[in-house]
């Protein structure tokens, strides 16, 4: 009797549960290393992280990233090495979120937020300046656009997905502190169940 | 004209309310029947629509339209505003008058199909109510020729859909139509045959008389042998176009079959005969098969509402195993569908009906039941191995010229 097993079967489905969230009103918790829109990091004392070397804009795959590197004036630099993101623009008409340019960044200037939810009403708010990516000089949280949803706990982990990855993929790597420290944060912990955070050791290549 | 033939309409019905003088008060009752049909059928076309979306919703595991209203109740309303602001496109090729009269060639007899459905009466009496002071049945009409009426208009419904494949000047709707037309004609014939042996059992076409039979007896289901009551509900699924028979509208080969040309109003109008069709066809096949409004009145106050209730539940049952079959079941191929119709269903249906003839016979002249019954049952055995091996030899003969083509080529 196969083909009436189909008829128990969909019958059966009428008192599962859902899985269903009706989205806009309930939302769930995001995944830690959700890629979202981008902030620019600063160090601890302030400086941009930025050094406007343009690996990020040549890895892009949408074309969506313009950087433009100018020299540190001396007598007030911008970030802590010679040259810096003088200006740097993100297209988010363009950007599809792949996160190759924070994996691309050699001084971890550039990261994701978990924040998705925005939009636009017209296509010069769709490009982000770098009034808008970097983080506050005060307090290293990103600033919070008027079309932007943001949600508690969303402006924090930043960084998730440099943190996740080990220097040129390398395992032996894997959840050793190689990354600076952060405006706000300081040097970020690794993330829960790789080596080196002290709460897990299954993971041990980091021991090495 | 004289008032002796006045007194008289049993031509046109055969509700006691028509019986005696026709004064403004019965044509008020009439005029709210017919106004309550039409408005309980275009309510519950849109409980409808809503219910085999959140069932089929609920048989995927989803959740179905949830905005409009409380549980999305209101949903088949908003669709329908949203369709009545659409723009309304006519094709350049179509035939232009026919292109807007095939939506109500669908949607007309839709309507009045339900006129012959009775909805309530008490039927362990003479299945009337009492409104007003006037007697009357709890159907818009009674005519003396009731299913036949359902069977020639389900028949001008296949005009609708076949007009509008054609008059749309485009390919996939002819195809679509073309297809819905072989298809709802061949199935009526299987459709016909199953009512056939109702009226049999019955010995009347009025629908009314076919309910007042059933209660007083056994439900039809039962005193046709069950076999009609399949055969109708495979037909019934096939004349209305719903899955897994919906290769009028298969999606994936046709876009949208006969009414891929179709927009705004005249879209709505379509998708509503459709939607009213499986009310109607569940309506005549619990009228037809399941005794109509016959149950126990359980309550004496407010006795009438009792019927109606029981009515529904049956007719609900119906609307519920549709939905049930769409979320289950794949679409038919073409051939599958064709042969299941003429070599099954039509079989079936004819064989069965000559059996319960052979049986009202030998039942008026006194014949031995038993012996009668073996030699039919015999007869009919014999006919259905003549079939199948007519069937098979014929197979075999195609595949024997497909054969002889390969070696040839």
């Amino acid at each position: 009797m196969g083909y009436f097993q189909g008829f128990a079967v969909t019958f059966r489905k009428l008192f599962e549960k859902r899985v269903t969230t009706s989205y806009p009103r309930e939302k769930r918790a995001k995944p830690d290393r959700l890629h979202g829109r981008h902030v620019l990091n600063r160090y601890e004392d302030g400086m941009e992280k930025c050094i406007g070397c343009e690996l990020c804009a040549g890895v892009c795959p949408a074309n969506c990233i313009y950087v433009r590197g100018a020299d540190n004036p001396e007598d007030a630099p911008v970030s802590p090495g010679e040259r810096y993101g003088f200006v740097f623009e993100i297209n988010y008409l363009r950007c599809i979120h792949c996160d190759l340019c924070v994996e691309a960044c050699p001084t971890e200037a550039i990261t994701e937020t978990k924040l998705f939810e925005f939009s636009f009403t017209n296509r010069s708010d769709a490009i982000y300046t770098k009034a808008e990516l970097l983080v506050d000089a005060e307090t290293g949280r990103p600033r919070q656009l008027p079309w932007e949803d943001w949600r508690e706990g969303e402006d924090e982990m930043t960084s998730a997905w440099m943190r996740a990855t080990s220097p040129s993929g390398d395992v032996t790597y894997s959840g050793r502190v190689a990354w600076s420290a952060e405006l706000g944060y300081g040097v970020r912990a690794p993330e829960v169940g790789q080596a080196g955070d002290g709460d897990d050791g299954e993971v041990d290549g980091g021991s090495a | 004209m004289s008032p002796a033939t006045l007194t008289a309409p049993l031509v046109l019905a055969a509700d006691p309310l028509l019986d005696g003088a026709i004064g403004p008060g019965i044509v008020g009752i009439v005029l709210i029947k017919v106004v309550m049909a039409f408005i309980l059928l275009l309510v519950s076309v849109m409980l409808m629509v809503w219910f085999e979306r959140k069932l089929i919703a609920d048989m995927h595991n989803r959740i179905g339209p949830a905005e409009a209203g409380p549980f999305g109740i209101l949903q088949t309303l908003a669709d329908g505003i949203k369709l009545f602001f659409k723009e309304d496109l006519i094709p350049d090729r179509a035939d232009r008058v026919v292109f807007k009269l095939a939506p109500y060639l669908s949607l007309v007899p839709a309507f009045l199909v339900f006129s012959i459905v009775p909805i309530g009466g008490d039927f362990s009496g003479d299945g009337t109510v009492t409104w007003f002071g006037e007697t009357t049945y709890l159907q818009v009409a009674d005519p003396p020729v009731g299913v036949l009426f359902f069977l020639a208009l389900s028949s001008v419904a296949v005009y609708g859909v076949m007009l509008a494949g054609w008059s749309s000047g485009s390919k996939y709707p002819l195809l679509g139509s073309v297809r819905a037309s072989a298809q709802m004609i061949s199935y009526e014939a299987a459709l016909g045959l199953a009512i056939a042996t109702v009226f049999l059992t019955s010995g009347s076409l009025s629908t009314h008389e076919i309910v007042a039979r059933q209660v007083s007896g056994s439900w039809n289901v039962l005193a046709t042998g069950v076999v009609p009551f399949l055969v109708f509900l495979l037909a019934g699924t096939a004349e209305l176009n719903r899955p897994p028979f919906d290769l009028v509208e298969a999606e994936q080969e046709l876009v949208g079959g006969f009414h891929t040309e179709y927009s705004s109003l005249r879209f709505s109008l379509f998708f509503l005969a459709e939607f009213m069709n499986v009310i109607t066809m569940s309506a005549i096949a619990v009228t037809l098969f399941l005794g109509g409004p016959a149950g126990p009145i359980l309550t004496d106050t407010l006795g009438w509402v009792w019927p109606v209730f029981w009515f529904s539940l049956k007719v609900f049952v119906f609307l519920f195993c549709f939905v049930w079959l769409r979320a289950t079941l794949p679409r038919l191929r073409y051939d599958q569908l064709m042969d299941l119709g003429w070599k099954v269903l039509i079989p079936v249906a004819l064989g069965w009906f000559l059996l319960i003839a052979t049986m009202n016979v030998a039942d008026d002249l006194g014949w031995p039941m038993v012996p009668v019954v073996l030699v039919g049952v015999a007869v009919l055995v014999a006919g259905a191995a003549l079939l199948t091996g007519a069937i098979q030899k014929a197979r075999g003969d195609a595949l024997a010229d497909l054969v002889d083509e390969g070696l040839e080529g």
